[in-house]
C-alpha cells in the first residue's frame, strides 16, 4: 500500500510544482508530487520550451533564406513542417523524462491523478489505480492557467486553434489570423511568418505587446510589418466562424468600420484562465481575485496549511516567477524565513524576431507614479557585434530614478535581448545604481554593450552614438 | 611607500571620535590583523585592527584625544624594507597620494559632478575596521541603493535590519525609517546628520568644594538622547500590578529542566519575552513615530537596558517574540557581558522596536522610565514583592510586582496602551504561553 503521509504535497508539477517539490525534499520534507498529465506542466510539454524549439528551427529557415546577406549560397530550401514539429516534441519529450528523474533522484513520491482537496490537508487522488487519499501539513496548489477561449468562438483545434493546437499543427496556414498580441501571440505569429505564412495580428490595445514600453511596441509594429505581417492595433474581432476551407472573421478596425475577412486559420491567444476548478477551493473557504488565487508574500492562502504559487496566482504569468515562488513557499514550509519577491526584478521575454525582453517599470508608467526620470535609449547600430552578427535592428533602453540613481526599468528588443535582461536583473535585485552599471566592464564585442551604452545615454554620456 | 592610517568611521554616521588607547608603539612591527588602537564613538569603544604590514613609523594622534575627524590621519606605517625615519620625515606627499582604501569612488573623470557618491557612503564604504569579531563580521550589509538613500537622508545603516538575503539593508528597510531628526526632507539635507551641540557649554562655578570629569561620549549620547525624548515625545504612564507567583514557579521548573544545558534563565528573560508578545498582540504599541508617518513594526525586537561603568547601554534581542525564552536568556547574557566591556557593535545596540527596563533588583517599587525614540515605548519593572493580594475574593499573600508603560502619546493613544499593559499582565501571570 502506498504511503499516505507526507510533510508537503504539491498540487500540479509544472515549473512551480516541481521546483516547490525539490526545494522541499533538499530542506528534508518528505514530498510528493500530484500530476493529472504529464510531469513538467504546460511550461516544458505544451508552452515555453517546445515554442523555442518551433522558433529555432524558423530561426534557421530564416537565415537559410538569407544566406545570400552573408556571402553564402543555399539553393532548394524548403521546409518541413511534420520534421519541425518532430523535434519541437521530442525535446518537450526530453525535459519531461528529465524531470521524472529529478523527482526520483530527490525521492519525491509522484502520484499520477486529478487531486482534489476534501479537506484542510488532505487531498483526494483519482487516477488509474482508482482514488487515494494523501495527507500533509502542507498542501502547495500549484495548477496553473490554461489558454482563455472567445466566448463567441471557442477552439475547435482544426480552423480555431489555441497555442497548444499551434504547437501540433498537421498542415502548414496559408494566411493566418492570430488574436491578441501578448507574448503567446506575437511568438506564434512570429514563428508562422518565418514558416511562410501570410500572418495578420489583431490586437484590442492601441499597441502590440501592451505590457512592454511604448518604444518597444511601436519598434516591433514597423519590425514585423516589414517582414509582410498585417498588423491591426486598436482592432477586435467580433465574430469567427469555422468554415469549410478555412475561418471568416468580421473585424472592427480603428476607426469603426468592421469587415470581413478570410483566413485559413485562426489562434486565439487572448489570455489565460486559472485551473482553479474542480480541486476542492470553494469547500476550503479559499479566496481568489478574478478566479486567481490570493496569496500573500510567502505564497500563503487564507487557508492554514494551503500554499498557492504561479499563474493560479496573480500575475505576472510566467514560469519564472512560479520557480521562484516555489523556492519562497518550501523555505517558508520548511520554517525558513525567505525575503519576499519584488514583482519589478521580474523580468519578461517574447521569442518574436526581433526578440524583446524588459525587467521594471516602463517610461510612462514610472511617469504615472510620480518619478522624475532619465531615460537612456541606445540603438543597435551603435554595436559593432550587431553589425557583425547583420541584426543591427534594435535598442536598448533604461529608465532611472533621477533623484536616487535607481533602475526602475530596463527594455531592449533585438537580437538575443532575452539572454541578456538578465545583467540588468541582477543589478536590480542588487540595487545597484547607475554608478555601479557605468562602472562595470563589459566585453567587447559583445551585444551587452549595449545595456552598458543604454545606461550611460541616460546620464547623457554615450560612446558611440 | 610609506602608509597613512586614518581616523575610521566606525559606522556610517560617525563623524568624530576619542582615540581611546594606542595597543601599538612607534617602532612595533606590525601586521594584517593586529590591533593598533581602542576607539571610542558615541556608545562603543571598537578595535582598531591593522590592514597593511610594516612598521608604526610616527604616531601622530596621542592616546586620549578626543573629537578626531574621521579620516584624520592618526599614524603613519612604514612598508617593508622602507626607512621609518624616512616615513616619518615626510609624511607630507604621502597624504597627497590617493590612498587605497579610497578606491570606491567615482566613475571617470567625466562623470563626476553628477556620479560622486556622497561622502558619508564613502566613508561607510571605505577602511572597514574590525571591531570585536563576531561571526557575521562587522560589515554593514547594504545595497548600493540603500546606502546612498541612507546618505542622502542621513539615516543610520548601523541601527537598521536588513530584509534582503544574508541580512542585506535594501531601499524597503529605509521606508519610514527615521532620519536624523524626522523633519522635512529638505531640512534634513540641509541640516548636518549629527544633532546640533547639546547645551552651549558656559563656565560652570561654584565654591563648593568638587571635582570635574570630562564626559563620555556616552554619557553625552544618554544626555542628548534622552533630553530629545522628554522635550519631543508626549509621554503618558500606565502602570499594572502583576501577579508573579507562577512565573516564578515555572522559572523555577524551567531552570531545573535546563541546568544540564548550563542556561539560568532570570525573572527579567521571561519578561522580555512577555513584552515581545504583548506588542505583538497589540501591534498598535509596536510602532514609531516619524514625522509624518507612522511605521508599525511585523516583529518585536526589545531593548534592555544594562548598566554598564559608563553609562547606560540598551542591548537588542532581535524578533524577541519569536525566540525561545532559553535563547533570549543566552543571548542576552552574551550581550550584556559584551555591553560591560564596551565591546557592542553598532547593530547591537541602535534598533529596536521597544524597550525594557528593570529596576526590581534595587528594590525600586514603581518608576517611569524615559522613552528611547523613536521607539514607541518603553517597560519600567519594579522589584517583585510579597504584598496582601485579593485571590479569589479573599485576602492572600501574592508575589506582586508594578510595571509601568511610558508610551509615546504621538503615536499610540491611551486605550492601546492600556491594551498592551493588559496583554503584558496576562501573559505574564499565564506565562505558560511564553514556553508554547
Amino acid at each position: 500500500m502506498a504511503e499516505t503521509s507526507y510533510d508537503l504535497i504539491v498540487l500540479g508539477s509544472g515549473p512551480g510544482g516541481y521546483v516547490a517539490a525539490i526545494r522541499a525534499a533538499q530542506l528534508g520534507l518528505k514530498t510528493a508530487i500530484v500530476e493529472r498529465e504529464l510531469l513538467g506542466g504546460i511550461c516544458l510539454n505544451w508552452g515555453c520550451i517546445p515554442t523555442k524549439a518551433l522558433l529555432r528551427s524558423a530561426e534557421v529557415y530564416h537565415y537559410m533564406q538569407h544566406a545570400g546577406a552573408y556571402g553564402l549560397k543555399a539553393a532548394e530550401i524548403s521546409a518541413d513542417l511534420d520534421a519541425v514539429v518532430k523535434r519541437s516534441r521530442g525535446v518537450a519529450s526530453q525535459l519531461n523524462k528529465g524531470v521524472a528523474g529529478l523527482m526520483k533522484k530527490h525521492k519525491i513520491a509522484v502520484h499520477m491523478g486529478t487531486g482534489k482537496l476534501t479537506a484542510p490537508g488532505k487531498l483526494e487522488v483519482t487516477g488509474d489505480k482508482g482514488v487515494e487519499t494523501l495527507t500533509a501539513k502542507n498542501i502547495i496548489v500549484a495548477t496553473g492557467a490554461r489558454a482563455r477561449d472567445l466566448p463567441f468562438a471557442p477552439a475547435d483545434g482544426k480552423r480555431i486553434w489555441t497555442y497548444r493546437h499551434a504547437l501540433v499543427p498537421t498542415e502548414m496556414p496559408k494566411k493566418l489570423l492570430v488574436i491578441g498580441s501578448g507574448a503567446i501571440g506575437i511568438e506564434f505569429a512570429s514563428f508562422y511568418s518565418d514558416m511562410g505564412a501570410d500572418v495578420t495580428v489583431v490586437e484590442m490595445l492601441d499597441r502590440l505587446v501592451p505590457v512592454e514600453d511604448a518604444d518597444v511596441s511601436n519598434f516591433l509594429e514597423k519590425q514585423l510589418k516589414k517582414q509582410g505581417m498585417t498588423i491591426m492595433t486598436g482592432a477586435g474581432v467580433e465574430e469567427l466562424k469555422a468554415t469549410a476551407g478555412g475561418v471568416s472573421a468580421k473585424i472592427k478596425a480603428k476607426d469603426g468600420k468592421v469587415e470581413s475577412a478570410e483566413f485559413s486559420h485562426a489562434i486565439v491567444a487572448i489570455g489565460i484562465v486559472p485551473n482553479t476548478e474542480n480541486i476542492g477551493l470553494e469547500a476550503l473557504g479559499v479566496k481568489t481575485t478574478k478566479g486567481h488565487i490570493d496569496t500573500d508574500a510567502m505564497c500563503r492562502t487564507n487557508v492554514a496549511g494551503l500554499w498557492a504559487i504561479g499563474d493560479v496566482t496573480a500575475p505576472p504569468w510566467l514560469a519564472h516567477k512560479a520557480m521562484h515562488e516555489a523556492v519562497i513557499a518550501a523555505e517558508a514550509i520548511a520554517g525558513g524565513h525567505p525575503h519576499a519577491m519584488d514583482v519589478r526584478n521580474i523580468p519578461g521575454c517574447t521569442y518574436c524576431r526581433p526578440q524583446i525582453a524588459s525587467v521594471g517599470l516602463t517610461e510612462a508608467k514610472a511617469k504615472e507614479l510620480g518619478y522624475e526620470v532619465k531615460v537612456g535609449n541606445f540603438p543597435f547600430i551603435g554595436n559593432g557585434k550587431a553589425i557583425a552578427l547583420g541584426e543591427a535592428e534594435g535598442f536598448t533602453k533604461t529608465v532611472f530614478d533621477a533623484k536616487t540613481g535607481e533602475l526602475l526599468g530596463a527594455h531592449m528588443i533585438g537580437a538575443e535581448v532575452t539572454e541578456q535582461i538578465q545583467g540588468y536583473t541582477i543589478g536590480k535585485t542588487a540595487e545597484l545604481v547607475e554608478d555601479d552599471f557605468i562602472g562595470t566592464v563589459f566585453p567587447h564585442p559583445t551585444l551587452s554593450e549595449t545595456m552598458h551604452e543604454g545606461v550611460l545615454s541616460a546620464y547623457g554620456r554615450p560612446l558611440h552614438i | 611607500m610609506p602608509i597613512e592610517l586614518k581616523m575610521p568611521a566606525l559606522s556610517p554616521t560617525m563623524e568624530e571620535g576619542t582615540l581611546a588607547k594606542w595597543l601599538v608603539k612607534e617602532g612595533d612591527e606590525v601586521k594584517s590583523g593586529d590591533l593598533l588602537a581602542e576607539i571610542e564613538t558615541d556608545k562603543a569603544t571598537m578595535e582598531f585592527e591593522a590592514i597593511d604590514e610594516g612598521t608604526i613609523a610616527q604616531i601622530l594622534v596621542a592616546e586620549g584625544t578626543d573629537n578626531v575627524a574621521v579620516g584624520t590621519v592618526i599614524a603613519v606605517i612604514a612598508g617593508e624594507g622602507e626607512d621609518a625615519s624616512a616615513a616619518k620625515a615626510a609624511p607630507a606627499p604621502a597624504a597627497k597620494a590617493e590612498p587605497k582604501e579610497e578606491s570606491v569612488a567615482p566613475a571617470p573623470a567625466g562623470a563626476a559632478s553628477e556620479t560622486a557618491p556622497a561622502p558619508a557612503a564613502a566613508a561607510s564604504a571605505g577602511a572597514a575596521p574590525k571591531a570585536a569579531p563576531t561571526d557575521k563580521g562587522d560589515r554593514i550589509k547594504a545595497s548600493p541603493l540603500a546606502k546612498r538613500l541612507a546618505a542622502e537622508r542621513g539615516i543610520d545603516l548601523a541601527a537598521l535590519t536588513g530584509s534582503g538575503p544574508g541580512g542585506r539593508i535594501v531601499k524597503a528597510d529605509l521606508e519610514g525609517a527615521p532620519a536624523g531628526v524626522a523633519a522635512p526632507a529638505p531640512a534634513a539635507a540641509a541640516a548636518p546628520a549629527s544633532a546640533p551641540a547639546p547645551t552651549p557649554t558656559q563656565p560652570f562655578t561654584t565654591d563648593i568644594p568638587h571635582s570635574a570629569e570630562k564626559l563620555s561620549n556616552m554619557r553625552k549620547t544618554i544626555a542628548r538622547r534622552l533630553t530629545e525624548s522628554k522635550q519631543q515625545v508626549p509621554h503618558i504612564y500606565l502602570t499594572v500590578d502583576v501577579q508573579l507567583d507562577k512565573l516564578l514557579k515555572l522559572r523555577g521548573e524551567l531552570n531545573g529542566a535546563l541546568e544540564p544545558q548550563g542556561v539560568k534563565l532570570s525573572v527579567n528573560d521571561l519578561l522580555i519575552k512577555a513584552l515581545a508578545k504583548a506588542l505583538i498582540q497589540v501591534p498598535k504599541c509596536n510602532v514609531s513615530f516619524a514625522g509624518d508617518q507612522l511605521i508599525s513594526y511585523e516583529r518585536a525586537d526589545i531593548s534592555v537596558a544594562v548598566s554598564v561603568p559608563a553609562g547606560l547601554i540598551t542591548p537588542i534581542i532581535v524578533g524577541a517574540d519569536e525566540k525561545s525564552v532559553s535563547k533570549i536568556s543566552t543571548e542576552m547574557k552574551e550581550l550584556a557581558g559584551r555591553a560591560k566591556e564596551g565591546k557592542l557593535q553598532p547593530h547591537e545596540y541602535q534598533g529596536g522596536t521597544a524597550s525594557l527596563s528593570n529596576m526590581g533588583m534595587f528594590g525600586i517599587k514603581q518608576f517611569e522610565a524615559v522613552i528611547n525614540p523613536p521607539q514607541g515605548m518603553i517597560m519600567a519593572i519594579g522589584a517583585g514583592e510579597k504584598r496582601p493580594y485579593i485571590v479569589d475574593d479573599a485576602l492572600a499573600i501574592a508575589t506582586v510586582m508594578s510595571a509601568t508603560g511610558s508610551f509615546d502619546h504621538r503615536a499610540i493613544d491611551g486605550a492601546d496602551g492600556a491594551q498592551l499593559m493588559q496583554a503584558f499582565k496576562q501573559i505574564v501571570e499565564n506565562p505558560l504561553g511564553l514556553v508554547a
